[in-house]
């Protein structure tokens, strides 16, 4: 049984298990209150689900891509929560997640999600399908343009269909996670997905004051 | 419970600071800085400095408890500055606190970086006595406070209506062509300078100012002043007498900061004054702070550096004050305050 936290959208909590699915989820879709949100939404699931802390097996974290502020708050609240539990983290790429939740209603086929990253941009990746376990096989991405670029970005845009997610299910990416371990496939790396530089400028001269 | 185990932390600005305490007493005090990182940039990246708080955190808080030779299983409590700061930063403390202590079940304080710039002091030898007016001064806040009670009555009677002090030491840094950070550059630039060579605004000092900002800072005409002072020197043909210049805008900063802190302490008839941030880092600061201080009969507290800049111990300080004074936990649904008045002591 894995907890599960993505914050690359709202704040999305959950507690799942390979054999019975998600348990527990919860969310709050507001984009600004991750921090304030997240604890309560731990504490919810948890008690919902009735599973205790020292029978979950690890820690999801949604490694992004998302707008960096909130990402950064779920990332950080599952590495403590696992420091403080004596569990390990895995991270699942949360375009995978919302992949995932795709193939498991039946979707079948070349599979394009896109999710907002602000300031005029989105978020993309590419599957060409789903494999036996129905695990997504993502072959392009995840990558950052302006939408009228997408077509130029993803090779063979046309042949995809295309799918725009508004939030990611930390219970799809648990059962993600879940089917990764359960199958042996990698887990995303330790870096945070942000795809973008801080916005920084290297100061130039001071400025002058007098005419 | 007469002495709880607390583990602090801190994410308000760009030190990643974990630091545990038992009651009164400093069991460790881990920081993990990102300051070499916004060298290039002259200034604090924000963030820069919020993506280096989640790659600190898990590490920052394993070496305290390695420090202290205690477990998390140990803790009593767990407090977490949940502002003043800089959002994106605070956030990363606010969430990792949070998290942590659902895994461990243990209580959670939520509480004011400012006032835990004061809780600072608690963890020295002597015991420091209340009131006291406190002078808080860094890159990221310049605060002047009247502390009645650590964990239940703190007053803000002002602050800067501009840059904060060790802005001003960045920034008139770059005008003189020094590195960040400025402070302890333009005090190593300023020895053998003349501080009265150049007489630099005071700010907020003329009594038209006085009557509406009495108690408040304003470093901005200071650093344009400097500005003003090496360019005409340079268009004059002439060179900039950089230990004359560093020395009178460092006298012209704490001679400011320390009238505004005395007054206060006038004002109010309370004989201490008690300095924090980041600033107090700087010689003529502290040096003045004596003088002025023995001069009026006040009695000065300076708590050791690494309690003065931006740490966790000083965090879990007052979280220990307030599981002592019998405070109850904050609800978990706090929010990350980057402008949380210094009237809410705990969120
Ligand atoms: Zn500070």
């Amino acid at each position: 049984m894995l907890l599960s936290i993505d914050t690359s959208a709202g704040t999305s909590v959950a507690v799942v298990d390979r054999d019975r699915g998600i348990i527990a989820e919860a969310g709050e879709s507001d984009t600004r209150r991750h921090a304030e949100v997240v604890g309560e939404l731990i504490r919810l699931c948890l008690d919902r689900s009735g599973v205790p802390i020292a029978e979950l097996s690890g820690v999801v974290a949604g490694m992004g891509p998302g707008p960096f502020t909130g990402l950064r708050v779920g990332i950080a609240a599952a590495n403590a929560f696992a420091l403080g539990a004596g569990k390990p983290v895995v991270r699942v790429v949360n375009h995978d997640g919302i992949a995932w939740q795709h193939y498991a209603a039946g979707a079948t086929g070349p599979l394009l999600v896109v999710t907002d990253a602000r300031r005029r941009e989105v978020y993309w990746s590419a599957y060409d399908g789903a494999d036996e376990f129905g695990l997504p096989r993502r072959t392009q991405g995840p990558g950052l343009v302006v939408p009228a670029d997408l077509g130029s970005a993803v090779t063979g845009y046309a042949g995809f269909s295309r799918f725009d997610a508004a939030e990611a299910s930390a219970g799809a990416s648990g059962m993600l996670a879940e089917g990764l371990f359960e199958h042996g496939r990698p887990f995303a790396g330790k870096e945070p997905l942000y795809l973008r530089s801080p916005d920084v400028t290297i100061p130039g001269a001071p400025k002058r004051v007098t005419g | 419970m007469t002495e709880p185990l607390v583990l602090g932390i801190e994410t308000s600005c760009d030190e990643t600071g974990v630091g545990i305490v038992r009651g009164t007493t400093l069991l460790a005090n881990v920081i993990a800085s990102s300051m070499e990182e916004h060298a290039r940039y002259g200034g604090v990246v924000p963030e820069i400095a919020a993506r280096a708080h989640l790659e600190a955190m898990t590490p920052t808080i394993t070496a305290a408890l390695a420090e202290a030779g205690v477990t998390l299983q140990q803790l009593d409590a767990i407090a977490v500055t949940s502002g003043p700061g800089l959002a994106g930063a605070l956030m990363v403390g606010v969430g990792a606190a949070k998290a942590l202590s659902i895994a461990l079940d243990t209580p959670l304080y939520a509480v004011n970086h400012l006032v835990g710039h004061v809780g600072a002091d608690i963890l020295s030898d002597s015991h420091l006595d209340y009131p006291t007016v406190a002078l808080l001064v860094s890159g990221g806040h310049t605060s002047l406070l009247l502390v009645r009670d650590l964990v239940s009555d703190v007053e803000l009677l002002g602050e800067t209506i501009d840059d904060a002090a060790g802005e001003a030491f960045d920034k008139v840094a770059r005008l003189l062509g020094l590195p960040y950070p400025g402070g302890p550059e333009i005090d190593r630039a300023a020895i053998g300078g003349d501080p009265k060579a150049i007489r630099f605004p005071r700010g907020l000092s003329q009594p038209k100012d006085l009557e509406k900002h009495r108690y408040d800072f304003s470093f901005s005409g200071l650093k344009t002043a400097v500005a003003r002072f090496t360019e005409q020197r340079t268009d004059q043909g002439g060179s900039i007498p950089i230990p004359d210049v560093a020395a009178s805008f460092r006298e012209a900063v704490a001679d400011v900061l320390l009238t505004k802190a005395l007054a206060a302490c006038a004002d109010f008839g309370v004989p201490r004054l008690l300095l924090g941030g980041g600033v107090v880092a700087n010689a003529r600061v502290r040096e003045l702070a004596a003088e002025r201080c023995a001069a009026a009969g006040v009695e000065l507290r300076v708590p050791p550096l690494s309690l003065c800049t931006d740490n966790g111990a000083m965090i879990a300080a007052l979280g220990a004050q307030l599981v002592m004074a019998g405070h109850p936990p904050s609800m978990l649904d706090f929010a990350a305050d980057s402008t949380l008045p210094v009237t809410l002591i705990q969120a």
